[in-house]
């Protein structure tokens, strides 16, 4: 199976780029869906795209340290100034989306699998 | 080789950062992949611990041929129940810390299931010693 690039999810999914667009072309190889750091740390795989609604900077911290591909943020949720900068820094992409985790896990599942 | 890092207590906007530098000093090594996932799972956790719960703390790192040995020793309120503190699920840490998405009682599981060796040594109201021991396959290598 081919994998997408972010910008081609971005697309697809209307979802809009909030900080590290320097991350656009990173392909994606899944996801994963946590709001708990740990969870993500201990189980998260390299080229995940994280679906969550935490904001702060921690985020990034493990969306490098895991080379996880990008984050999406849930509910009309915008990144903290901290993380936003540390996103435009390590080069990852954080989208937004005003659509529930539930939904917009299930329309990415149904595009990464499609 | 050895390396020395400080690990500030509260001090959530600088957690990761030895991790990340003990990240690419094991990447520039030729460390095969999946070992360094292995050893950064447990360093970020045992890092954010220090963070989580200490005042103040620092990790040394000695890195041979054959493995890696991170210290995290902490200036801090101690563990007073080890076996209760490994208990997947068990935290004590603070609202606040539990608000970000830490504190799930998730941190010494991951380490104790990425490390090789994990010996936590700990005294009440004084600090704690974390001792991590990760052995190493070289790339291409023997």
């Amino acid at each position: 199976m081919d994998t997408m690039t972010i910008k081609e999810i971005c697309n697809a999914l209307q979802l809009n780029v909030l900080a590290g667009s320097k991350g656009l072309d990173k392909r994606v190889t899944g996801g994963y869906v946590s709001d708990l750091l740990s969870d993500v740390m201990g189980n998260a795989r390299e080229g995940e795209l994280w679906v969550t609604l935490q904001t702060h900077r921690n985020v990034m911290a493990i969306a490098s340290l895991k080379d996880l591909a990008g984050v999406i943020l849930v509910n009309g949720q915008q990144p903290d100034a901290d993380m936003a900068e540390q996103a435009n820094k390590e080069g990852i992409a954080v989208l937004g989306t005003d659509q529930s985790n539930f939904i917009i896990t299930g329309k990415l599942f149904q595009l990464l699998n499609s | 080789m050895q390396l020395q890092y400080d690990i500030e207590g509260g001090n959530f906007t600088k957690a990761g950062f030895a991790s990340s530098e003990i990240k690419k000093v094991l990447k520039q090594l030729n460390v095969d992949a999946a070992t360094i996932k292995r050893i950064v799972v447990s360093s970020y956790e045992a890092e954010v611990n220090i963070v989580a719960h200490a005042y103040k703390g620092a990790v040394t790192v000695v890195i041979d041929h054959e493995k890696i040995v991170m210290q995290y020793q902490d200036e801090g309120p101690g563990i007073p129940d080890i076996e209760q503190a490994m208990v997947a699920g068990y935290s004590t840490a603070s609202p606040e810390v539990r608000e970000m998405g830490f504190g799930a009682g998730m941190g010494l599981p991951n380490i104790h299931k990425n490390a090789d060796d994990l010996l936590i040594e700990s005294e009440v109201n004084k600090g704690t010693l974390v001792t991590i021991t990760i052995y190493l396959k070289q790339e291409g290598g023997q």
